[in-house]
């Protein structure tokens, strides 16, 4: 794998590949010294163009944890905000020696145009792209389904919210369709693109009936610029039509998870004793991201590396 | 001078030789029974159409003078066999006032590859609210007849109708850059099911179609013409086809881009294939090919579109709108139109300069080639294939969609009222 650009890209056993990786990788965080050696030497740059606090932290700790060298440059108080151009700033970072870009941009397709441009030889993982993909994020709740539902196969997931403009929703719904899970989009018809019917999951207006019997449910962010541009008469409204409250999660299967991959909106897309309620795995999914990006930082570095020295798994580096 | 065509096929048709002097065709006849001119070319099995009229350049002079000039855009004008272009108004600054537009037609006198003809802004600063002196850059030295806004829609309806209304008096007309502004904020590529993929913000057929469908109306209610620029999907071509059909004086025009490329270009996130209005889809590239054959289409116009490279070479979202156009054009209507017999080359020749011409009211372009008419023609290999290499190209933009394509067809010689512009495929 050199580039993780977008999860349509990834088949049934590369994903897996990825989890799996992410599960041994992530057994590092319950010992006292959270570090491998994997990625010594090697230099991870963490290049956003948009403010995520937490994907970067994220992205960073994984990095640390795999003992590379991380570089994080914002957009903010930097040389991007001055108007320097995405690829002015890709050669500068290639320049300083990066062995891996983590790019988080406002476009849609910035993480492909590095990766495909010709500009930079390094590997190229997409952090969030416009309203395009956020693979790492699919990943991540995947590996949380994953935790507690063990297989996916078959399984009913229902992601309700803007899709419109969710990267989160567009990554999930072809993650989780190659990993053979069931996924049904709920939406008011203004936040559902044009062609989504051809996507490879069920779509629905009615809430309560995707919710019957579902083996999990993933609330999106409804931003604050959607709320005032008429996608949706009130939020009260929204709130009431397709929001996740007690009397709605107690329509889901026994042992049925809520997910959100923040930050939430709470009395919005979510009811504060929901978010906080005994099926909520919202923390996990935060500490899930750490080993899902250090698996993937692994795949395009250092398993590169070392698959000419033969092959080391995931597991002897844990061990090592 | 005199300059002899030797065995031209005018129009495809049977060889014949051409004398050209004083501006005009001297004589036609037989081959081999002319006597020789002071230029002599050998036309053996090349096409005679007359000059290619463009009704839709950007020139971008004066403002962005890095992208393109004067002097480049209609060098590359005359290599694609053209002998007048349309400026469109969109300079900095904008050609809204006579100043402007007289200043453009005197640069392209001055550089004399081909005729340059100003459009007018229909609004003050292209900003939609207050008409620009329309009569004075029609009384001008540069004789303006086809006003645009073009890169905004004129889409408040009561500017359009007074816009509509005022250019009677001369005789002119409005190019309507058609695009429901409210309906294509932040808009990327076409709206569909790739669109919803990519995550690029949908520029539906809609917006295109219901401006199109209220200035058919309230120019048949006013009873004056109007011409809808680069118009793009299927739904379009419709709605001019029974705009036409009930006798309404609308005219046409279709990108070559519009006849060969789709959407699925935009998958690359590569902005060389960004262009307003946005490449559509392969049932809208048939609609349009089908609507230039049946002549609901009246021209191809190239709306040839200049870009600095790092206006290129950055994200999508960050990238210009636009193409160039003007040197590749006639082989991509060759490639799309010709080769499938959708147009034999009488009907190149009124798509590409008859009806363009009559539409900017240019009384000596698009005319028959005969005895006496203007000596401004264009000599075409038929049976030459290229490859399109940006680096080659006159225009001093690079932004081609078409970089290492090959193509049909090749502009061997332009003439302009007699004078060769361009001889052996150069500049003369």
């Amino acid at each position: 794998m050199r580039h993780l650009l977008s999860t349509s890209d990834l088949t049934r056993d590369e994903a897996l590949l990825i989890l799996d990786t992410a599960a041994e990788l992530g057994r590092v965080t319950d010992r006292a010294v959270k570090k491998l050696p994997t990625l010594r030497g090697r230099t991870v740059v963490n290049l956003f163009f948009e403010d995520s606090t937490r994907t970067r932290i994220s992205f960073e700790a994984a990095a640390k944890r795999l003992s590379a060298d991380v570089i994080t440059f914002s957009a903010k108080g930097s040389s991007v905000s001055k108007g320097e151009s995405l690829k002015d700033t890709a050669l500068t970072l290639e320049a300083m020696g990066a062995d891996a870009v983590v790019v988080r941009h406002h476009a849609s397709g910035a993480p492909y145009r590095l990766a495909h441009s010709g500009w930079v030889g390094c590997s190229v993982v997409n952090a969030g792209d416009g309203t395009h993909e956020h693979p790492t994020q699919a990943l991540l709740d995947a590996f949380t389904l994953r935790e507690h539902l063990r297989e996916l196969e078959g399984r009913r997931v229902v992601i309700v919210g803007d899709v419109l403009h969710s990267r989160v929703a567009r990554s999930n719904v072809a993650l989780l369709s190659t990993l053979g899970a069931q996924v049904t989009l709920v939406a008011p018809p203004t936040l559902l693109p044009v062609g989504v019917d051809t996507w490879p999951c069920a779509v629905s207006y009615d809430l309560d009936a995707a919710l019957e019997g579902a083996d999990a449910v993933m609330m999106l962010r409804v931003q604050n610029e959607r709320m005032n541009a008429a996608y949706f008469p009130s939020t009260h409204e929204y709130s009431r039509r397709y929001g996740l409250d007690t009397r709605r999660a107690a329509l889901l299967a026994d042992g049925a998870i809520v997910l959100h991959p923040g930050p939430m909106n709470r009395g919005m897309e979510i009811s504060a004793d929901v978010a906080d309620g005994p099926r909520s795995v919202i923390v996990e999914q935060v500490t899930n991201g750490v080993s899902v990006r250090m698996a993937v930082l692994y795949l395009v570095l250092g398993a590169r590396a070392e698959d000419s020295a033969g092959e080391a798994s995931a597991a002897e580096a844990v061990s090592a | 001078m005199r300059v002899l065509l030797r065995s031209a096929r005018p129009y495809g048709e049977e060889p014949v030789d051409v004398a050209l002097e004083n501006g005009v065709i001297a004589a036609m006849a037989a081959p081999g029974t002319l006597p020789a001119g002071d230029l002599d070319v050998d036309a053996t099995g090349l096409v005679l159409l007359p000059g290619l009229v463009d009704l839709h350049t950007h020139l971008r002079e004066p403002g962005r003078e890095d992208a393109e000039t004067i002097e480049t855009g209609t060098r590359a004008a005359a290599l694609g066999g053209f002998t007048a272009v349309h400026a469109m108004a969109n300079t900095q600054p904008v050609a809204d006032t006579a100043g402007v537009v007289e200043m453009v037609w005197r640069r392209g006198v001055e550089a004399g590859h081909c005729d340059v003809h100003p459009v007018g802004a229909v609004t003050v600063g292209l900003a939609g609210e207050h008409l620009a002196e329309l009569g004075a850059m029609a009384d001008s030295a540069a004789r303006v007849r086809v006003f645009s806004d073009d890169g905004i829609c004129v889409s408040d309806p009561v500017i359009m109708r007074r816009a509509l209304e005022y250019v009677k008096a001369f005789d002119g007309v409005i190019a309507q850059h058609a695009q429901e502004p409210r309906l294509t904020q932040g808009a990327q590529m076409n709206e569909g099911a790739l669109s919803g993929v990519l995550g690029l913000a949908g520029w539906p057929a809609v917006a295109e179609e219901a401006i199109i469908a209220r200035d058919v109306l309230l120019a048949a209610h006013v009873g004056s013409r109007v011409h809808i620029c680069h118009l793009s999907t299927a739904g379009s071509v419709d709605i001019v086809r029974y705009a036409k059909s009930r006798g309404i004086d609308v005219t046409a025009e279709v990108t070559p881009h519009h006849l060969i490329l789709t959407e699925d270009l935009a998958g690359t996130y590569d902005p060389v294939y960004k262009v307003n209005p946005p490449l559509r889809t392969e049932t809208d590239v048939m609609a349009v090919r089908e609507g230039l054959a049946d002549g609901t289409i009246d021209a191809v116009a190239t709306d040839h579109a200049p870009h600095a490279h790092e206006d290129k070479d950055c994200e999508w979202a960050a990238g210009a709108f636009g193409m160039l156009g003007l040197e590749t054009a006639l082989s991509v209507v060759v490639d799309t139109m010709v080769s499938h017999g959708r147009l034999d080359w009488r009907g190149v020749a009124d798509r590409m300069s008859e009806r363009p011409a009559r539409i900017g009211r240019l009384a000596d372009q698009g005319r028959p080639i005969a005895v006496g008419e203007p000596a401004s023609l264009v000599l075409v290999d038929p049976g030459a294939s290229w490859t399109v290499d940006p680096g080659r190209l006159a225009s001093r933009s690079r932004n081609t969609p078409f970089a290492g394509r090959a193509l049909p067809a090749r502009v061997v010689a332009t003439f302009l009222r007699g004078r060769p512009t361009v001889l052996d495929g150069v500049i003369a």
